[in-house]
């Protein structure tokens, strides 16, 4: 093939979108369709994940220690629960800390009558974040058996929630669940949208590869300018769907920053986008390329 | 493409005892042996289903024989490629009572497209386009659609289409079959004129008029098989 030949396949392929009028546009905008669909749908799973991610972090072991147990004693403690393959970090909360800390969420007149009187009935405490939050039970009970080497029963309590914590790991793991199948789903009816499309267009198609058939055009004479038009419809319902995607997440997150707690935060458009829209452009190139090439295929052999 | 030769270099379609038969089992040829020189203009006349439309896609490999020889234009069509088929039929114009054009493109494109698909330069290909197109009276109508031209229009489109190419041979299913009387007048009368400039012409035509007017070599064939072969022949059917 020469480079004029080449140039010509190009010329048509772009001039057959508008020669094609509505069937182009009826092919990009289930493209448009199925890619939004697509999208929106990774989109939300993608924050769920973060969301259950965020709240799985919120877990945290709770470790009282004895009113008698030592400075040494304490730091012992502490390095044998940091040593703990699963645990991420630990952090001492002192009895005075402990006690700024019931000011802040309960109110000076709870604390008032301690301080006067110089007795603080808080204990010191180790806050406790693991790597993985479903290993928290697990390593609660860790913690609990370090009393057994230690003579001075150093620990007077162990605590995560048992019950809360268990029921909230469920709930997030349904919420991974159900967002990988709704993926799984949207994609589905993504490729029957578009095989529908492509099925439609064949049946166009086939009088015109019939023709130049005739003429003594080559198959691949033939099928480059429909890869080309397939590749540049893929591509154009898929910058369409992007522009659509990215824009509303923008107007979503700016909604979003005023009421979200610190809790859960939207994922930022800036981590996201880049990958994103690579992913989604690469789709449409994909599907057009797809799709052209499957559309003309049977009609080749005439 | 002398290995492929099996023929005197006068001949350029060749059937030698050839048989179709489809696979619903119709019989459509039963042993036809014709000869077609260069310059030749024949008719293939006879009844509806005896054959005729068989005949003319065998000569164009749109169909294969299920037993025989065939060869046009040196090609020896029993043994070409799949992948060699476009080089045969770029030396072969064909011609269809349906016209048969690309709807989006235009008259000119249409044309070019033959060209295009042989990688002629553009400039040649413009010049050729608009010289075609002049000698089949459309030059002034190149940038309409199949759509906004009469029947015979697109039947010009057509002609020019097949010839842009200088094909050795032109095969002609019915041009005439849905155009009125005068309009098929001007039809034969281009296809007179490109077969005196040396090319051969195979036509299947029902039309009685245009046969026994225009007297050419004509071929009968009924239920399969070729009943008569008649220099400046008749149509000699009533229907």
């Amino acid at each position: 093939m020469n480079f004029n030949t080449l140039l010509r396949h190009f010329r048509e392929g772009t001039k057959d979108v508008f020669r094609n009028g509505w069937m182009s546009v009826a092919s990009m905008l289930s493209i448009v369709v199925s890619l939004s669909l697509l999208g929106v749908a990774l989109l939300l799973v993608l924050n769920l994940d973060r969301a259950a991610d965020a709240v799985d972090k919120q877990v945290e072991i709770s470790v009282y220690l004895n009113l008698e147990t030592q400075q040494a004693e304490r730091d012992l403690i502490e390095q044998e629960i940091l040593d703990m393959p699963e645990v991420q970090d630990v952090t001492f909360i002192s009895k005075a800390e402990g006690l700024d800390t019931m000011r802040e969420t309960l109110g000076e007149a709870m604390v008032k009558g301690y301080e006067e009187t110089g007795t603080n009935p808080l204990p010191d405490m180790f806050k406790v974040q693991v790597i993985e939050a479903t290993t928290v039970p697990f390593v609660a009970d860790k913690i609990s058996a370090l009393n057994d080497t230690h003579t001075s029963q150093p620990i007077y309590q162990v605590d995560y929630g048992k019950g809360t914590a268990e029921r909230l790991f469920q709930w997030t793991q349904t919420i991974r669940v159900v967002g990988l199948l709704l993926v799984l789903a949207l994609g589905v009816m993504a490729m029957f949208l578009i095989a529908n499309t492509i099925k439609v267009t064949i049946i166009a198609r086939r009088r015109e590869i019939a023709i130049m058939k005739l003429v003594g055009a080559t198959n691949r004479f033939i099928r480059w300018p429909f890869f080309i038009e397939g590749v540049l419809v893929g591509v154009t319902g898929a910058a369409l769907t992007l522009g659509i995607l990215l824009y509303s997440y923008f107007r979503i997150e700016l909604v979003a920053s005023d009421w979200s707690s610190a809790l859960f935060t939207l994922m930022p458009l800036e981590d996201i986008w880049l990958w994103f829209s690579i992913l989604i452009l690469g789709l449409g190139f994909l599907i057009g390329a797809w799709g052209s090439t499957i559309s003309i295929r049977k009609f080749l052999r005439v | 493409m002398a290995a492929n030769q099996i023929s005197g270099s006068d001949t350029v379609i060749d059937m030698q005892d050839v048989w179709k038969t489809y696979p619903n089992g119709t019989h459509a040829l039963k042993g036809v042996s014709v000869q077609i020189d260069r310059s030749e203009f024949v008719y293939v006349v006879g009844p509806s289903g005896a054959g005729k439309s068989t005949f003319m896609k065998l000569i164009y490999r749109e169909e294969m024989p299920t037993k025989g020889q065939i060869s046009v234009n040196g090609f020896n069509l029993g043994k070409l490629k799949q992948r060699n088929i476009p080089l045969l039929r770029r030396n072969i114009g064909v011609i269809f009572q349906d016209y048969r054009l690309l709807p989006k493109l235009t008259a000119y494109e249409n044309v070019a497209f033959a060209m295009e698909v042989i990688e002629a330069p553009r400039k040649i290909m413009k010049k050729r386009v608009m010289e075609v197109l002049d000698l089949v009276g459309l030059k002034n109508k190149a940038n309409r659609e199949p759509a906004h031209l009469s029947g015979g229009e697109q039947q010009r489109v057509a002609i020019a289409r097949a010839i842009v190419n200088n094909p050795s041979v032109i095969v002609a299913d019915e041009p005439t079959g849905n155009l009125d009387p005068e309009t098929s007048w001007g039809i034969m009368q281009l296809l007179d004129e490109i077969n005196f400039r040396g090319t051969t012409i195979v036509m299947a035509t029902h039309n009685k008029e245009i046969v026994n007017t225009m007297r050419k070599r004509v071929l009968a064939i009924e239920n399969g098989q070729v009943v008569r072969d008649q220099l400046r022949g008749e149509y000699g059917y009533e229907f």
